[in-house]
């Protein structure tokens, strides 16, 4: 079997980025699950609609801890918006390529992400609403 | 710290094998001299080999690998001996190259059982007693388990499986030489070699078939064999496998004593350094080589290609390993929690470790677990 990670790869899994938890996250998320060998748990701290801090825990294989590492560095700091539009080929791009049976891991990543903000957007949707409601009754 | 794997060829072998790549190099089946001498040669291999398993030298087929071997002993029984019947059975716990036969046959119209394990990793007795009816034509359970190292019974499901009527064949690929394989005593019907499991070469194999048991050939052409084995005769690869398994069983109790010692010493200390670790499969019934141990919490590709950095290398059973991406059939049919399926490294010693080795192992293993559970999300 070639298994065969990149420099940065590497690199990722043995360095990951943006481990553990945000303190006060405004919104938490899991994917995957033990059964299938992966899990990826986010959270994220966002301000003025921007994501300021993003963290992660993995229960995975080294390119599960490299995709979630590599995902988090590429977000900070972007709108939630162009987060939102993060493709899992632009991880696979920034990593110089996977292996072809762990692209699934840049998937479950870019999943990963997208259920955080969708967590993220439900539960502040409800907050501006009631901030819109108030301002319309003055 | 992969010798399940492969390991490394003893250098007494390769030097034994060289003269035949560059000076005795005739085929075997050349009927001049330098084809003839060898031809000769197999001979006195066969019978060197068979005496170590009380076999009957005409009843050794040289292959390329003991997949090929399981290949051919499985279906080549099975399609010859159709009158007698078409329903096999294998152990959950096979290798891949037996489990695929077996499908393959069922593909074909076989009827297979797959033979369950309990939870140390034996076959259950009184089920195969039930499994086994008249159409039963062959049983397969494998000597020593890859993964976990675990020892069948081999006499007595031989024993069962012949009171019912069926033929037996074992795997023992990772039974040499921690197992004394007397085929004559054991009444095995069909077994199944490896060369470079035991320092050994690479691309030899061997099959024991029996004289009184149909059996058709998988690879056909020439007429090596008897007609069961086509191809030409790999010389050097034969006289490498006589050779090891010579030393094997020469220096078997020493050996033994060896593995058995670092083995022990390396599953205390792991035990005395590192939290939440468990021993998969049974303790006392397993070869001295072998661990395969479950790191709760934290996911075996990760342990594994952590510890390749540090130059230490093992195997791993969980699916993120796997081409197909699907967790070890072995860890599964013991009955583990699905949660710590994932979470399994398999050490495995041989003749080239040494104490400092493992020393070094446990202080990495130490690290490395360590260092990945600071970031697992489960608790």
């Amino acid at each position: 079997m070639s298994l065969n990670y990149t420099k940065k790869t590497i690199s990722h899994f043995l360095h990951p980025k943006n481990l553990g938890s945000v303190k006060n996250a405004n919104a938490t998320a899991s994917v995957g699950n033990m059964v299938c060998g992966d899990q990826l748990s986010f959270s994220i701290k966002v301000k003025d609609g921007v994501i300021k801090d993003i963290k992660f825990l993995s229960f995975g294989c080294a390119s599960n801890i490299a995709t979630a590492s590599v995902l988090t560095e590429k977000v900070k700091g972007l709108t939630i918006a162009k987060a939102k539009n993060l493709d899992w080929q632009e991880i696979v791009k920034d990593l110089g390529g996977l292996p072809n049976q762990k692209i699934h891991c840049s998937i479950l990543a870019v999943e990963g992400l997208k259920k955080v903000i969708a967590e993220y957007e439900t539960t502040h949707q409800a907050v501006k609403v009631k901030k819109t409601l108030k301002k319309s009754k003055k | 710290m992969d010798n399940a794997a492969t390991t490394k060829i003893d250098s007494r072998v390769l030097l034994k094998m060289k003269p035949y790549y560059l000076r005795h190099y005739g085929n075997a089946s050349s009927i001049h001299a330098l084809g003839q001498e060898n031809d000769l040669l197999l001979k006195a291999c066969k019978e060197k080999i068979a005496k170590i398993f009380q076999a009957n030298p005409n009843n050794l087929v040289f292959t390329s690998s003991a997949t090929e071997a399981n290949n051919f002993i499985i279906k080549g029984v099975m399609r010859a001996n159709r009158e007698k019947g078409k329903h096999l059975i294998v152990s959950a716990i096979e290798h891949p190259c037996v489990l695929n036969s077996a499908r393959e046959l069922e593909d074909e119209g076989y009827r297979v059982d797959y033979l369950p394990v309990n939870s140390d990793g034996l076959v259950k007795l009184d089920e195969l007693e039930k499994m086994i009816g008249p159409e039963t034509v062959l049983v397969s359970v494998m000597a020593v388990n890859n993964e976990i190292g675990v020892i069948q019974d081999l006499a007595k499901i031989s024993e069962l499986v012949h009171k019912k009527g069926a033929y037996f064949h074992t795997d023992a690929v990772q039974a040499v030489p921690y197992l004394n394989l007397d085929i004559k005593k054991l009444k095995i019907d069909f077994m199944s070699l490896s060369a470079h499991k035991f320092y050994g070469p690479l691309g030899a194999g061997l099959a024991f078939i029996s004289s009184d048991i149909k059996i058709k050939p998988l690879i056909v052409g020439g007429g090596q064999e008897n007609g069961l084995r086509a191809g030409t005769y790999n010389i050097p690869a034969i006289v490498g496998m006589t050779e090891a398994l010579i030393l094997s069983y020469k220096e078997r109790v020493a050996y033994i004593k060896k593995v058995k010692t670092l083995r022990d010493y390396f599953w205390k200390k792991i035990k005395q350094t590192i939290p939440e670790v468990y021993l998969n499969g049974s303790v006392s019934k397993r070869t001295p080589n072998n661990l395969n141990i479950r790191f709760r919490r934290i996911e075996g590709e990760a342990i594994l290609m952590d510890l390749s950095f540090k130059g230490i290398y093992v195997s791993t059973g969980s699916a993120c390993s796997a081409q197909n991406l699907k967790v070890s059939s072995t860890l599964k049919a013991l009955g583990l929690d699905p949660a710590d399926l994932n979470s399994n490294i398999r050490f495995s010693l041989g003749r080239y470790n040494t104490k400092a080795e493992i020393d070094y192992t446990v202080k990495c293993l130490k690290e490395t677990v360590k260092r990945l559970r600071q970031f697992t999300p489960i608790i």
